[in-house]
């Protein structure tokens, strides 16, 4: 290959009148686990949603792997959605079975595995799965995928501290050497360590593109600290009450 | 051992620090292999490339040597590793005089609190 695996270009995405991406650009490699930072409303999902080809940017170009999202491109993409977005009558087998169907590089072996390492019975419904439960069932989908990209939208916001360890080291035991993991989270504390890279996003734009070690070398303080300093938001001094 | 990472320094330079100490502390033994990179990376729950690059800095120092049938081994130069043991020894100590100096102890004054110690 030897190409970046994402390269956007002058990328623009509207909804009615409010500007989600404003000229974003943004080229990645493969080999990497990079995380996507930015306050909320900054136009992360919709990056992300650009990328996997669920929404068409206005303005700009996009590619995956050399093309632009299509066919091809869903079928190297593993995608984590910020929500959960399966039937509720679904049994977890069955959903291997549809994954199982519909990728040619799902591995089912893998996904089983881990639903046992996690006690997690794949007999049960999705209905009857606890939130957490659901997203865990949720990430094994997708891990258990051998993609040239992950992108996993907010993974780790709605479990406990202790699964969140769980899903980083799911992550990092089973993401595809060569393949590339853009992690969308606003947790910077809890991933930091497990990033080679960090894109800091606001307003429809990236503003800064670094490997989290050059951060801690120059600034001589955490990707947590620095994102604290650069999206500082002055609270509204109400004077006297 | 536990992997213990502080925030405001670059994970790599911490992760190789740690892996000489875990060496020089008898962890790992001469001539012994390391586990995989892959395999430290989850260990330590960081990233593989910021392991893989705290690795090749052992390398580079000496500590460990990566040949082709045996992987990644701790080397069994006992020159390296008591150099390496000395000049760790000689980091403490230089804290401990630091310490003392903040605390408003002489260099000899700061000795004798030691011997005093010892008996």
């Amino acid at each position: 290959m030897g190409g970046p695996l994402i390269q956007c270009q002058d990328v623009w995405k509207r909804y009615g009148k409010k500007e989600a991406l404003r000229g974003l650009n943004l080229t990645l490699e493969s080999g990497k686990i990079v995380g996507l930072l930015g306050p909320n409303g900054s136009g992360k999902t919709t990056l992300i949603k650009v990328l996997n080809g669920l929404l068409c940017p206005e303005h700009g170009t996009v590619l995956i792997d050399g093309e632009a999202p299509g066919t091809y491109t869903k079928s190297i993409i593993s995608y984590l959605p910020d929500k959960p977005y399966f039937a509720g009558w679904m049994k977890v087998s069955d959903l291997f079975d549809f994954f199982g169907d519909f990728y040619m590089d799902f591995d089912r072996e893998r996904a089983e595995q881990m639903c046992k390492a996690l006690l997690i019975d794949t007999s049960l419904k999705m209905k009857t799965l606890s939130k957490g439960t659901k997203e865990k069932v949720q990430l094994i989908l997708v891990m258990s995928r051998r993609a040239k990209l992950y992108l996993l939208d907010e993974p780790i916001a709605g479990v406990d501290p202790a699964a969140r360890d769980f899903i980083l080291s799911t992550i990092l035991n089973n993401y595809n050497q060569d393949g590339t993991v853009l992690i969308s989270t606003h947790l910077i504390s809890d991933v930091e360590r497990v990033l080679d890279e960090v894109v800091f996003i606001q307003n429809g734009q990236v503003v800064r593109q670094e490997l989290v070690d050059d951060i801690r070398e120059k600034e001589g303080k955490s990707v947590d600290e620095l994102f604290r300093e650069v999206f500082r938001t002055i609270p509204y001094g109400g004077g006297e009450w | 051992m536990e992997w213990k990472l502080d925030d405001n320094r670059p994970i790599w330079i911490q992760l190789q620090e740690q892996l000489t100490r875990k060496i020089l502390a008898g962890w790992y033994h001469a001539g012994e292999k390391l586990p995989s990179v892959r395999d430290l990376a989850t260990e330590a729950g960081v990233n593989p490339n910021t392991m893989q690059r705290a690795l090749a800095a052992l390398d580079s120092a000496g500590l460990t040597v990566t040949n082709r049938t045996m992987g990644r081994t701790v080397t069994e130069d006992q020159i390296i590793l008591e150099g390496m043991r000395a000049s760790l020894a000689e980091g403490i100590i230089e804290q401990f005089f630091d310490s003392a100096a903040e605390l408003g102890y002489t260099k000899e004054q700061a000795m004798e609190l030691l011997k005093r110690r010892e008996s």
